[in-house]
């Protein structure tokens, strides 16, 4: 198709100003916000120990759930390739179910299962441990939202390249573990780090499932998304610059998530 | 081995919690569940989400696809940039989305626009969570296709609006109604980039969250079923529309 100048012009001007004012202006004003009243207010601001605990819990959460995921990932999409059965198809159908359901339904699913009056709340109780409201409730959470992001990745890597290597493998007499340390994780590896930097990404931004599960208390349970939410509901000029230091915070990691999303898309057989 | 784990931990992680909403929600007299889900605040929420999230959806297709034809077709300096600055509402956490939101559009605006706690923001806010999808999936399809058939085309006399109706729109239409009906489930769940932007408008995910606060989990757990049952009849009519036109 060969378009006339003019409209190859104007197509140009409208994605460009439709990406402009969506996706560009947003993070543009949370840095000018943030540096509103200088570097070293905007500096103190996420020095404060509250500020450093969220930054240090939001780094646990994925510190947990990344590898989880991981591991759940690359061996569910082995599953979900390698061996067709009514159980994998099963699996296949539900394995999305984290992206198709709110996060705010996810919190309260675990306060329904974990809460004091969920199904194993007196067990719990009894034993002294607390789920809901405390650290294990929101690891459940992260883990639940950002579960299918490396299998999604993995599977169809792991469709392209095909199983004739692995069975020469096993024809030679490796074992299983040796045919996957040595042919199928190597065939992977892009796939599975595109999808570590996706949950990586969503473990440490998520707030919807968290924040039903989370007391929000600074220096326990309060994630940097959490204070970001706490401090923009507060009134006051002090509370204002804190919200937009701690989003300063999140936007300057995800800018580094989007840097590795970019050096890596292009290892990438399949793009989404 | 992998098989069984597999299905446990999926069944740990997500299906326990999901399968204590859904008993939650009918363990009630009938009465009290359709009391929670038809009163006048759950029903507006409803329809309000589901009408944002068709909306964000449709925008979305023709945006995205926009979007990625000038990705694909056109070229101009600092491309590349923009290339990759889509995935940013992948990468963004989407309380700090939303928190822009109320910085831009706010009660101190910068351009004098004050669309905050209106539907408008709303949408704006939703637009921008979901903006990788159609661009993301119609990509691809655009850079395979053979440009041959509409030069065919055009020596045999089509306008451009012929060629695109009949020639690209067909071979993107599959990957256009598959990454909006991802943008419309995205849309529908959505709540971290409008908790601070919406006070006044009902949305379904906000109105769950103040009835699981206000300690209702009962009315909560029940609304979350119809927004799921919904969502998931509204999915699969996006999906057949595709199916339909593909074949």
């Amino acid at each position: 198709m060969r378009i006339s100048n003019r409209a190859k012009w104007s197509l140009r001007a409208v994605a460009l100003l439709y990406l402009l004012a969506l996706l560009i202006l947003p993070v543009v004003i949370i840095f000018a916000k943030t540096f509103e009243h200088g570097f070293g207010v905007a500096w103190g601001w996420m020095t404060t120990p509250a500020a450093i605990s969220a930054l240090w819990l939001s780094l646990l959460m994925a510190i947990i759930a990344v590898p989880l995921n991981t591991v759940f990932g690359i061996a569910c999409a082995l599953v979900l390739v390698r061996r067709r059965g009514r159980l994998a198809a099963v699996l296949d159908g539900l394995i999305d179910l984290p992206f198709l359901v709110s996060p705010i339904i996810v919190g309260l699913a675990l306060t329904l299962v974990y809460g004091i009056h969920g199904w194993f709340g007196t067990f719990f109780t009894d034993h002294g441990i607390r789920i809901i409201f405390a650290v294990p409730g929101m690891v459940l959470a992260t883990v639940f939202v950002s579960l299918p992001f490396v299998v999604r990745e993995v599977a169809p890597v792991l469709v392209e390249v095909g199983d004739e290597q692995e069975q020469a493998a096993a024809t030679l007499g490796a074992s299983d573990w040796q045919t996957f340390r040595r042919i199928t994780l190597p065939s992977i590896r892009w796939g599975v780090i595109y999808g570590v930097i996706l949950s990586t990404a969503r473990a440490l931004g998520e707030i919807g499932a968290v924040l039903v599960v989370s007391s929000s208390v600074a220096g326990s349970t309060l994630t940097l998304p959490l204070l970001v939410y706490q401090r923009a509901s507060q009134l006051g000029p002090g509370a204002e610059t804190a919200a937009y230091a701690a989003a300063t915070e999140l936007a300057v990691i995800s800018l580094v998530v989007l840097l590795a999303m970019t050096a890596f898309s292009s290892r990438r057989p399949h793009a989404r | 081995m992998a098989l069984g784990l597999s299905t446990l931990y999926l069944s740990v992680i997500v299906l326990l919690p999901l399968a204590a909403v859904t008993v939650k929600a009918v363990s009630q007299s009938p009465s009290d569940f359709w009391q929670s889900v038809t009163n006048t605040l759950a029903v507006r929420a409803l329809l309000t989400t589901l009408g944002a999230s068709l909306l964000t959806a449709a925008i979305g297709a023709v945006m995205g696809t926009v979007v990625a034809w000038v990705l694909v077709r056109d070229d101009f300096p600092g491309k590349r940039i923009i290339n990759a600055i889509i995935d940013l509402p992948f990468a963004l956490p989407t309380i700090v989305a939303g928190l822009a939101l109320l910085a831009l559009y706010g009660p101190g605006s910068p351009f004098g626009i004050h669309l905050a706690f209106t539907r408008a923001v709303v949408l704006v806010a939703l637009l921008f969570v979901t903006l990788p999808f159609v661009v993301r999936s119609v990509q691809p399809v655009l850079m395979e296709i053979d440009q041959e058939v509409e030069d065919a085309a055009a020596s045999l006399g089509a306008g451009n609006g012929v060629i695109f109706r009949r020639v690209v729109l067909p071979a993107l239409r599959p990957a256009i109604i598959s990454g909006a009906a991802l943008a419309f489930a995205r849309a529908v769940g959505e709540i971290g980039s409008l908790l601070i932007i919406t006070a006044k408008v009902p949305i379904a995910s906000i109105v769950i969250f103040a009835n699981v606060e206000s300690d209702a989990p009962q009315a909560a757990a029940s609304l979350s079923l119809v927004l799921i049952v919904l969502s998931l009849i509204v999915l699969v009519l996006i999906r057949r529309l595709g199916g339909r036109v593909a074949h």
